[in-house]
């Protein structure tokens, strides 16, 4: 690869890094702080099981989405890696 | 067998174990001793990470402070979980790609500066301190109830475990001890969770427990039939938070941050072979510490009911021992106001001060005599939140076995995260001061023995303060997360994702995020504690969420003099440019 693809190459790579990594953001500020906090006392109208729901997220829901949001991240940028050509060698 | 020869048993078992696995695994180079080689599997430093960031805070008072909070409680479950999604999507792959062994390594080296990371270092070292000073506590605590020795034999018999892994064993031997610590602490976290559990909803799982029906067969949801119990007795409800809305956004940003930022979890994230690796290990951290992390919240409800259940009510001098023994801890205090033997468990705070003073007299029924003022409330009970995970299984009166189990958890717990926290002081000692700042013609064979005789006397300061516990180790405990949001977090962050970041902008963010932050604390604490309340503080913002603020403020600083000021030599734009790329094209 020339040099200049390959820094073309970089660039895209870094900005589908950069996507996908604020999109997972999002969906992490939403279920803490937004759920979790803010909407904490609407949500606390709904039930959910035998938990309030706003309740929910904030003691139980938030942890599961977090776990769930970083096995994401690692199992898309790993494919990123391999589709830009840039994952480590074995 | 009794609960203490139990208790000895247990203790004395896992003792043996982390030592034989010290054995096992020495370390014979900086390298090992600072990062086991770069070569440890994703899920075993999942493990070790957990364990190394789940302290005697989350093992023996986060449950504790959730049952007397109910609600409230949720920002440590989401601050110091959330923060790993922070850790895993924006800082471990990069600085595993760094390749290095400190974080001040990579300050340093990325704003091509030894003035920043000296900054760095200092930054490190007081976190790092300030935190294990509280660890030493919990030792404390667990050896003076359940083996019945003064704190300070307690103490010196925690220091001497660490001593032998720590600085034989470096990184290497603390990364497999906290394999096994992880293993001995959820274990016995979730057991009694899982019992009580049982005994009260008939659910297994604490997690499902806690939002399903009680096993009484009246078919009432648990957290119903806690809120209806609290708000009956004169208590807040349960599942209503009382809080400000910005209050608890700060908090819960700053422990976020500040996990993000904290260098001994960071650290861990140098000693796995890959950048893919590290990205997948801070998914099974999460899940092992989200194992304990959704525990807690049930653990705290269950305890809360079974407070008010078997103690208020009871009558003082038919009370079984495990209360009379922590009285005699001085962590339950009961003060007879109605002058009827029987103890009243009911809203608001018992005393005045809310901490007992014993005059060292004993009254009509035996009860440790109190010197505080009566309060106007009618509660009689004062219980420190740090016993309640300790004290539960008792209240709840499960077997002997499962009460000495708990006592190992919780010391697992301490020692696991005073290892890496020592360890991390020993570094910067020996490899950010010494190495790489004032005695760079070391050799490696110098500066690996520097680094445990830097151990060994970090451990020597660490026992001081277990000993000597100096009054306000509670109160910085939490503020170590304000600061390493404000001072860690940016730098790192800017020096991933913003090339153009330079050495004078970060020096300043630091300083003024560190600075403001750091006045903020000491003036409410320490200064002008009478004003520390919501009238006084700015914006309704407490100082356990001030870190927020300061991080903020290190951001603004640091892109404003970034403007002004010449950018990076193009050596270090070329470092950011390897470290966002994961193989070496």
């Amino acid at each position: 690869m020339s040099t200049e693809r390959s820094e073309e190459n970089n660039r895209a790579y870094w900005r589908a890094n950069i996507n996908l990594m604020l999109s997972l953001l999002v969906v992490w500020f939403s279920v803490s702080f937004m759920a979790g906090i803010v909407f904490v006392d609407f949500l606390d109208q709904f039930r959910f099981f035998g938990y309030k729901l706003g309740f929910w997220f904030s003691q139980q829901g938030s942890i599961y989405f977090f776990v769930v949001l970083i096995f994401i991240y690692a199992w898309r940028m790993n494919a990123l890696d391999r589709r830009f050509g840039v994952e480590e060698e074995e | 067998m009794s609960a203490q020869m139990l208790t000895y048993l247990f203790v004395g078992l896992s003792f043996a174990l982390y030592i034989g696995i010290a054995i096992w695994s020495r370390s014979s180079s900086t390298n090992e001793f600072y990062v086991a080689g770069g070569g440890v599997n994703p899920v075993a430093n999942g493990a070790a990470t957990a364990a190394d960031w789940m302290s005697a805070a989350s093992f023996l008072s986060m449950a504790g402070i959730i049952a007397f909070e109910g609600a409230d409680g949720a920002r440590y479950l989401m601050g110091w979980t959330g923060g790993y999604v922070l850790l895993a999507l924006l800082l471990a792959p990069y600085l595993r790609k760094f390749a290095k062994f400190t974080v001040p390594d990579f300050v340093g080296d990325r704003y091509y500066s030894q003035t920043a990371r000296l900054v760095a270092v200092i930054c490190v070292i007081f976190i790092s301190f300030t935190y294990v000073a509280g660890q030493m506590r919990g030792v404390g605590i667990v050896f003076s109830r359940f083996l019945e020795v003064d704190i300070n034999s307690g103490v010196i018999i925690g220091m001497a475990i660490v001593f032998f892994y720590a600085v034989l064993g470096g990184m290497k031997g603390i990364t497999y001890t906290q394999v096994a610590q992880y293993c001995v602490l959820i274990f016995a976290y979730l057991v009694p969770a899982i019992y009580i559990s049982i005994m009260l909803t008939g659910n297994p799982l604490p997690m499902f427990g806690l939002g399903g029906t009680m096993n009484d067969g009246s078919g009432t949801y648990l957290l119903d039939k806690l809120d209806g119990l609290t708000t009956e007795l004169g208590m807040a409800a349960f599942t209503s938070g009382h809080k400000s809305t910005i209050d608890m956004l700060f908090i819960t940003a700053a422990l976020m941050a500040g996990t993000a930022g904290l260098p001994h979890v960071i650290v861990r994230f140098f000693t796995v072979p890959k950048v893919r690796d590290a990205r997948i290990s801070a998914g099974y951290a999460l899940v092992f510490i989200a194992l304990l992390y959704t525990t807690a919240p049930a653990v705290a409800a269950f305890a809360r009911m079974n407070i008010i259940n078997n103690v208020d009510g009871m009558v003082y001098a038919e009370a079984p021992s495990w209360f009379s023994k922590w009285e005699d801890s001085g962590l339950i205090a009961w003060s007879d106001k109605n002058a009827d033997g029987v103890i009243r468990y009911r809203g608001g705070d018992a005393l005045i001060p809310a901490k007992p003073i014993y005059s060292g007299e004993r009254g009509d029924h035996g009860e440790r005599l109190l010197e505080n003022g009566v309060s106007p409330s009618e509660n009689e009970l004062y219980i420190d939140r740090d016993i309640i995970v300790l004290a539960h299984p008792e209240i709840a009166q499960l077997p002997n076995w499962v009460i000495a189990l708990v006592a190992a958890g919780g010391l697992a717990a301490a020692l696991s995260t005073a290892a890496g926290l020592l360890l991390v002081i020993s570094t910067a000692v020996s490899h950010d001061l010494m190495k790489k700042t004032f005695m760079p013609q070391i050799t490696e064979r110098q500066e690996l023995m520097a680094a445990r005789v830097a151990a060994a006397v970090a451990i020597g300061i660490a026992g001081l303060f277990g000993i000597y516990p100096p009054g306000f180790v509670a109160q910085v405990v939490a503020f170590a997360f304000g600061l390493a949001a404000a001072s860690f977090f940016p730098v790192i962050l800017l020096g991933i994702f913003y090339k153009r970041m330079n050495k004078e902008a970060a020096i300043t963010g630091m300083i003024t995020g560190l600075a403001f932050t750091f006045s903020y604390i000491v003036y409410f604490k320490f200064i002008n504690p009478a004003d520390n309340n919501p009238s006084h503080w700015w914006f309704g913002i407490s100082p356990e969420g001030i870190g927020t603020l300061g991080m903020l403020l290190n951001f603004a600083v640091s892109l404003v003099v970034c403007r002004f000021t010449p950018p990076p030599p193009e050596e270090v734009q070329a470092l950011v440019e390897d470290i966002r790329i994961p193989g070496d094209r």
